[in-house]
């Protein structure tokens, strides 16, 4: 299990992929192929406890603890934020707790995706974000505890 | 000449007649500075102006011209620039009654938009002329701004919410509200044009009726007042309500239009400097109209720059735009059609520059994001009215909306923009 990247290696590797779009399209079209390569979320999770609600789309999400390790699953009914969803997926999951709470995440604007994290877009990602957070937030409390 | 009497003119008539009027879009074009923005690399395609409007060069000198060269506060200075103010303030006042063809100036009362206008005569009249037992109908196509005021001043007082019902098209049920409308009703509140469906209503018939069982009528004029003609005397509203933002001119300013005897009854809705007569800590009396009602400093910048934006449209013609605008809809509703999976929620007889769709198997969120990277602003979502959407059985819709300033080319560049997005998406 050594191989696993870091989440600042895995954010420079995704860094590095989208450096090769000359344009806004070939980034959108990436997203969305990784939006559709997502793996859906079971029905059964798509509860409203697991629900991230923005304005205009929805993420559902759950997490869970493994060896120290928090894992999470997630999916949106819009394309484009199921793209991002994907590859905050892919920096986060499978790390530490304190790893993830200390996740600077700045890849979102490094591939000029910033703009999906402003109060405008109010599609749940910002939300998604504070939410993978706290999970993170509330395993290592309650290992804290044991 | 153009038939100004046609709100919503259909077939080829209208080409012909676009053409045969002295329009150029162009020319108006010139007028609007961010037009020449570039987004994403792309030129800006505006398609959001049922949202708020590009503002007119004018405007934007009037509202610098008044911080540059006679800013002070209105009505009680006795010094040069107050005057001057305070002239063009009351001179918006004048520019906004005959706009909407008032009996009266004192009938105009400035509040910050729609929002505020309709709060107040939720407060103010609703509040103490309801009590339980009694009715208020809005319609089912109102924006949340016309239906929290009146759910609230429903728990305060005990009135009941009637909603007229929406048929496939997006229009009114009109023999639902005809039985909806009894003597219990003591408030009818609806919109003229819908912001989401672009559905123009038959107000005149809601007016007449209502004032038959004794209520009172508001009018939610957001949408309708940039395209459709409007003579509140001919229409015998008791209240109307309009955003400057929505015209042309800046946000943060609208009217409140209510008839004389009505805004005589009614207590203040805030109280403040301006607005009282004489002040005593055992009595206070309050201010003539309009003044009673536009308590503390107005927006002075603001309304003044309103009138800019008014004096612009009126010198273009409102007529003249509309047909502009209506030639737009009807082509990019053409052209929409032609998108396999498409629909088009609102496809009322009757409409504003309002072209609302859903794509079978794609979010609104993408198409807008999609759209945005090919320059093109257009609306997603509920637009405020999530009663409505739930009644189409959608969360929400792509909305493109026209102004004056729009091109055929420009629906051309969301055609292609959309055709490139579904490609993607689906």
């Amino acid at each position: 299990m050594s191989e696993i990247k870091s989440i600042a290696e895995t954010e420079e590797e995704i860094v590095d992929e989208f450096s090769l779009f000359d344009s806004w399209d070939e980034k959108y079209e990436y997203i969305i192929d990784m939006g559709k390569k997502l793996k859906p979320l079971e029905d059964e999770h798509k509860k409203d406890e697991n629900k991230i609600k923005g304005c205009q789309s929805t993420v559902w999400m759950v997490s869970e603890l493994k060896d120290g390790k928090v894992y999470y699953r997630a999916e949106s009914d819009a394309v484009i934020v199921k793209g991002l969803v994907s590859m905050l997926i892919r920096v986060l999951s499978g790390h530490a707790p304190q790893e993830i709470i200390n996740a600077k995440l700045d890849f979102i604007d490094k591939i000029g995706m910033k703009q999906h994290l402003a109060q405008t877009r109010s599609n749940g990602l910002l939300s998604m974000v504070k939410q993978m957070k706290l999970d993170a937030t509330v395993y290592q409390a309650k290992a804290g505890m044991n | 000449m153009v038939n100004s009497a046609s709100l919503c003119l259909c077939g080829e008539k209208m080409i012909q007649t676009l053409e045969h009027t002295a329009f150029d879009v162009q020319a108006i074009r010139q007028h609007f500075p961010v037009l020449n923005r570039v987004v994403k690399g792309k030129p800006l395609v505006y398609f959001d102006n049922a949202a708020t409007t590009q503002k007119p060069q004018v405007v934007i000198d009037a509202l610098a011209d008044y911080y540059k060269n006679y800013n002070a506060n209105i009505h009680r200075g006795i010094h040069s620039l107050a005057e001057e103010a305070t002239a063009a303030y009351e001179a918006t006042r004048d520019t906004v009654q005959q706009f909407i063809h008032a009996k009266e100036r004192e009938e105009i009362i400035f509040t910050r938009g729609v929002t505020e206008s309709i709060n107040l005569v939720a407060y103010t009249w609703a509040r103490t002329n309801l009590k339980a037992g009694d009715e208020i109908i809005i319609s089912g196509m109102e924006h949340h701004s016309n239906i929290v005021p009146w759910q609230l001043i429903g728990e305060m007082t005990g009135a009941k919410l009637k909603v007229i019902p929406v048929n496939d098209s997006g229009e009114l049920i009109m023999e639902e509200f005809h039985q909806l409308l009894t003597e219990k009703v003591k408030l009818v509140s609806v919109v003229h044009a819908s912001n989401s469906l672009g559905t123009i209503n038959p107000v005149k018939e809601i007016i007449d009726a209502a004032h038959k069982v004794g209520a009172v009528v508001m009018i939610d004029g957001a949408q309708s007042t940039v395209h459709l003609d409007i003579d509140v005397q001919e229409l015998d509203c008791d209240f109307f309500a309009i955003s400057s933002h929505k015209v042309y001119g800046p946000t943060g300013i609208g009217v409140l239009y209510g008839k004389r005897a009505l805004l005589e009854a009614m207590p203040p809705f805030m109280g403040g400097g301006e607005m009282i007569k004489d002040v005593s800590f055992e009595k206070t009396t309050w201010n003539d109209l309009p003044y009673k009602f536009e308590a503390g400093t107005p927006n002075i910048a603001d309304t003044v720059a309103l009138k800019a934006a008014l004096d612009f449209v009126s010198g273009i013609g409102k007529a003249t735009i509309r047909q502009h605008e209506d030639a737009l809809l009807k082509y990019a509703t053409e052209q929409l059609q032609s998108i396999d999976g498409i629909r088009l929620i609102g496809t009322a007889k009757q409409k504003v520059s309002v072209a609302s769709y859903v794509v079978e198997g794609v979010h609104p969120q993408d198409l807008g994001i999609l759209l945005d990277n090919q320059g093109v602003a257009v609306r997603t979502g509920h637009h405020c009215t999530q009663p409505l959407m739930n009644r189409f059985g959608i969360p929400g819709t792509t909305r493109a909306s026209f102004a004056m300033y729009n091109t055929k080319e420009e629906v051309d560049v969301m055609i292609a923009g959309l055709h490139k997005a579904i490609k993607l998406l689906r």
